[in-house]
């Protein structure tokens, strides 16, 4: 397991993902502080002399129409949006678990249904599903917005959760223990869970940064908590003062590079996983095979130079 | 040659079931899939019949009085009718309910629009969905086809210069939330450079028709949101495809086609691609099942008057008929969408059709 | 317990049906010239030496078994050999000189370009892969594959000429021909690997490599299996190379065997030779641990140790750490392989110069299975 680690920590795309995840989380921990023991820095002044301003010394990343600060709320927003990830995350990961592990370890009907419930939700299409009961549902806090989004995006989680723990509960050691009368509940969390936390552990990244996404993505619909500050509810608030139309990409520039650089991060760190957990994907580099080839064109020219070729050589008898 | 090692019959018998077994073996796979999304329609049905009736209050009495208060006049009887059948009747049980709700659709009566009153809300649905088919279904089907292509590129010369650039890079676009790029854009192409129009899917003073001048003002108003989707839909093909193709590569099966002396491209498309695209292809199926939901965020960035743009509306709008309409539509259109794909995933690939 | 003269008296009068036929054969020169070949696997940090100074010929119409352990070299020889290997793999030494049939100029395989190799694939060069399920492609049907394979080899044949050829061929093999229609998964494990047999001699090749063909089937489809192999090969007149860990088996297929340990060739002679006087205390080891087909039972030895960790090789002689015989200078001195006849053995026990004294096979016959002094019927002996 510790070679896994130091494995995983030697490649340069875990390194650089996790950074980037560890740099956002902890502005999102430590970013209210931040706008509070800088001043000039709160995310909800007004600042009325400089209203729609670009960057500039006094504000690094512009002011918005209503003359608040890009770069507060920006700071303040990853504490927003990493808040609805990281619930989201929750949410749809244990749902997930709570589906597809009996799937895949009980199967036959257990498994039709859940299967069932499981392939439901995804072909059904979910963006307008919550788009509707969004709509019905009057007033969301991020709170809401953050459950909304675990309880509709559970569904491919679950389905690789049920491969994996079919394939583990089909091991000889789970089957032996089942044969022995050992508790299902106890063969569920104690012997096959262990096993899949390599896959929680992605998908929970992966939940984490589609929170973060929707979030975003929802709040430019126009379902947002118009009180707080995330990045979707910058982009949304700069889309409804026509920010595009006005010139003013301070605006909605920042925000969405964030979710970005945070999304890449967490594309890298599961490259990194995947390489080290599927050696195929390693590859190795051009560069060194055509060294290797040069060196040995060079070795094999120089034995020819000398009328050797290798240090023996059978006699055919024929 | 003479064979007089002919394997024995038993054994043949045993692996080569008859031509009927696997005629039913071939289509049970599709009768199953056939069988799930009758299913799921049926569960879509039944959600858009009970959401509204979920909700607090009473949406049916709240619709009628808006509709009065927008129309400044009295609704209607059947108009009045056919709203409660839709979002619930309070001198009715849940079964009649029910009943009165799937004749409703049966006569394919969704309700009247309340913001275009009085529109019937089929009318503007129809309206909207050829749109959003073209715009949508052509560019998720071009960003497939990009991104799958230079992902067998990228894949098969894993570890090139040309690998080493694209999968880092495009690593990076597929996580850039597309609302987002497609704001840019805007910006950059329609308002700072000019190039194209900020919104709409046509120039509202031409005819609408085949004529050139109408079709040419398609394209020119399509450009910008068919590129933005091309543009953050090929990254995550391109990555997937990528992966694939350097696991596939190394299968017994290429090998074997390279030992064979097939010409590269052949050994490339035939063996390396084609079995390669095949987890892709899933994915494709969904995403093709996504086009309709999908058009949600471009079409509300571009305002294009699809069906995106028309859920959004009537989000924003409080429209609540439209909504459920849209909804049910867009709900049975994924799930079509998505058969049609299993359909097609059949052909492609032989073992599918024995399993589950 | 048994002495080794009843076990061989046994054997003359029983095994080796093919072997007259090879003698006949051996005249007409060689098909492949293996020379000083090596393959080194790139990492970052020491390449890892997979292949070293691999040297053998192989003639016309012969069967070459080549044996070893996993982690032998002999995976990478097999597509070192083909030029079917991929990086990390790159051949650093050595050439691997084809002469075709028709008497055209020789190729050395290591150098010729891409096109050349194309054209020679199939047409003289085939391989049989270990696993036919994986080797064939899943998706497409049987006819399919012969079909592309034979029309690009003869432009001229039509599409429908080319899956007729390729029923024919699935005949050969006692495949009905109707199956050109299946897909491989619609096949017994017997008849796919049948069905890539006839394949690889669907263009009549000069020599076929076959890598472990029959490790997947039960023991009944293998000698099915073998015994249509030879039969073809009879028929057709291919060399074929044939890899295996199943030392036995190479026994009753093989005109020669290659033993390889550690990347390196250790020991090349007859079947016959191999089997009867193993002059390398490895081929010494690896058949004593498998029970003998049509003899007498034997104690069964095993060899101790594990195969050397070819990142960090052993200095010296590779198999010195596991070896019995060892002496002075085995963890100093790397043998070569030297021949006495047709017999070539890597061994310093057969080194006038190592031992001192002159190689006498009986002596060191001794010397190399101190486990069988010791026993009961050493002493007898």
């Amino acid at each position: 397991m510790s070679a896994v680690r130091s494995g995983l920590l030697r490649g340069w795309k875990v390194r650089v993902g996790l950074s980037v995840i560890v740099f956002f989380v902890l502005l999102a921990l430590l970013g209210p502080w931040l706008t509070a023991a800088v001043p000039g820095l709160d995310p909800r002044a007004n600042d009325l002399t400089a209203i729609g301003q670009p960057p500039s010394a006094q504000h690094w990343l512009g002011t918005t129409q209503f003359g608040q600060d890009v770069l507060a709320q920006t700071i303040e927003g990853a504490r927003g949006s990493l808040f609805v990830g990281f619930l989201s995350a929750v949410i749809g990961t244990a749902l997930a678990i709570l589906v597809g592990l009996p799937a895949g370890y009980f199967g036959g009907r257990t498994d039709s249904w859940l299967n069932f419930l499981s392939n439901l939700f995804i072909v059904m299409p979910v963006l307008p599903l919550i788009l509707i009961v969004a709509g019905y549902m009057q007033g969301t806090g991020l709170w809401v917005i953050a459950l909304i989004i675990g309880f509709f995006g559970w569904s491919g989680g679950a389905r690789t959760i049920r491969a994996q723990a079919m394939s583990v509960s089909n091991r000889d050691f789970v089957l032996a223990m089942r044969t022995l009368g050992e508790p299902h509940h106890r063969l569920l969390f104690h012997e096959v869970l262990p096993h899949l936390t390599g896959w929680i552990a992605a998908m929970f990244l992966q939940g984490v940064i589609g929170g973060v996404m929707a979030e975003a993505g929802l709040a430019f619909l126009g379902i947002s908590d118009s009180g707080a500050i995330s990045w979707g509810t910058m982009i949304q608030a700069a889309q409804q003062q026509s920010a595009v139309l006005r010139g003013m990409w301070w605006w909605f520039v920042p925000p969405g590079l964030c979710i970005a650089l945070v999304a890449t991060a967490a594309t890298l760190v599961n490259f990194g996983v995947d390489e080290l957990s599927n050696p195929k994907l390693r590859t190795v580099r051009r560069s060194v095979v055509r060294r290797t080839r040069d060196r040995a064109g060079r070795a094999s020219r120089a034995d020819r130079a000398d009328g050797v070729v290798g240090e023996t050589r059978v006699g055919s008898d024929a | 040659m003479t064979t007089t090692e002919t394997p024995a019959p038993a054994r043949t018998a045993a692996a080569d079931p008859p031509a009927a077994v696997r005629a039913v073996r071939r289509w049970g796979f599709l009768l199953r899939r056939l069988g799930f999304y009758a299913a799921a329609a049926a569960a879509a049905i039944v959600l858009n019949f009970l959401l509204p009736r979920l909700m607090p209050g009473d949406p049916s009495s709240a619709i009628v009085e808006e509709l009065q208060r927008v129309s400044g006049q009295q609704v209607p009887p059947e108009t009045l009718e056919s709203i409660r059948a839709i979002f619930g009747d309070p001198d009715q049980n849940l079964g009649e309910q029910f009943l009165g709700y799937l004749g409703q659709l049966a006569r394919f009566d969704l309700g009247v629009s309340v913001v275009n009153f009085p529109v019937p809300v089929s009318e503007l649905v129809l309206e909207a969905l050829p749109w959003t088919l073209l715009l949508v279904g052509t560019t998720t089907v071009l960003a497939f086809v990009l991104g799958t292509g230079l992902g067998v590129i990228a894949g098969w010369k894993a570890g090139s210069r040309l690998d080493s650039i694209l999968t880092p890079v495009t690593a990076f676009l597929s996580s850039v939330p597309y609302f987002w790029v497609a704001l840019l854009a805007l910006w950059v192409f329609g308002f700072v450079l000019g190039w194209f129009p900020l919104s709409g899917g046509y120039d509202a003073n031409l005819t609408e028709g085949f004529n050139l001048p109408f079709l040419a003002s398609v394209l020119h108003y399509g450009a910008l949101p068919a590129a933005t989707i091309v543009f953050s839909a090929f990254g995550g093909w391109l990555l997937g495809m990528r992966n694939m193709t350097v696991t596939t590569v190394r299968e017994d099966y290429v090998l074997l086609a390279q030992a064979k002396g097939l010409s590269r491209g052949r050994v490339v498309l035939r063996y390396a691609a084609r079995n390669a695209m095949l987890p892709s292809f899933t994915g494709f199926a969904m995403a093709l099942g996504g086009v309709i939901g999908g058009a949600l965020l471009t079409e509300t960035v571009f305002s294009y008057p699809g069906i995106g743009y028309l859920l959004f509306e009537s989000l924003t709008k409080r429209d609540y008929p439209m909504m459920q309409g849209v909804f049910l539509i867009v709900t049975l259109a994924t799930l079509l969408a998505n058969l049609l794909a299993d359909s097609l995933y059949v052909v492609l690939d032989p073992r599918i059709r024995e399993q589950g | 317990m048994v002495t080794r003269t009843v076990h061989e008296s046994d054997r003359t009068d029983t095994d080796l049906t093919d072997t007259d036929l090879t003698g006949a054969r051996s005249a007409s020169g060689a098909v492949l010239e293996v020379t000083g070949l090596a393959v080194e696997y790139v990492t970052d940090g020491d390449p890892v030496r997979a292949c070293a100074d691999v040297t053998f010929t192989l003639r016309r119409g012969e069967i070459l078994g080549v044996a070893g352990e996993s982690g032998s070299g002999k995976s990478t020889l097999i597509t070192a050999l083909t030029r079917l290997q991929r990086p990390p793999a790159v051949t650093t030494a050595g050439s691997i000189v084809f002469h075709p049939r028709d008497g055209g100029p020789a190729v050395d395989l290591v150098t010729a370009s891409p096109r050349t190799l194309r054209a020679l694939r199939w047409t003289s060069l085939s391989i049989v892969l270990q696993s036919a399920m994986d080797a064939l492609n899943p998706v497409m049907r049987l006819g399919a594959q012969f079909a592309d394979v034979l029309r690009t080899h003869d432009r001229s044949l039509s599409r429908d000429a080319a899956w007729t050829r390729a029923a024919e061929l699935l005949a050969t093999v006692g495949i009905s021909g109707d199956r050109v229609r299946s897909y491989p998964h619609e096949l017994s494990g017997g008849m796919r690997q049948r069905a890539s047999i006839a394949l690889a001699l669907a263009c009549r090749p000069e020599l076929v490599v076959m890598d472990e063909p029959t490790t997947a089937v039960d023991v009944v489809m293998q000698r099915q299996i073998l015994a249509q192999v030879l039969r073809l090969r009879r028929t057709l007149g291919f060399a074929v190379v044939f890899v295996t860990h199943d030392l036995s088996l190479l026994l009753e297929l093989a005109d020669r065997i290659a033993i390889m340990y550690a990347g390196r060739v250790v020991e090349l002679g007859t079947a016959q030779e191999i089997y009867d006087e193993p002059r390398h205390p490895y081929t010494r080891g690896l058949r004593d641990s498998f029970p003998p087909l049509r003899a007498p039972l034997r104690r069964l030895t095993g060899i101790p140790g594990t195969p050397p960790d070819l990142r960090r090789p052993p200095s010296g002689c590779p198999f010195h750490p596991r070896c019995a015989a060892r002496f002075d200078g085995c963890d100093t001195h790397l043998p070569g392989l030297v021949a006495a006849g047709g017999h070539a053995v890597a061994c310093r026990l057969h080194d006038p110069a190592a031992t001192g004294r002159p190689a006498d096979t009986g002596q060191q016959d001794r010397a190399a299975r101190p486990d069988r002094t010791a026993g009961p019927e050493g002493g007898a002996r």
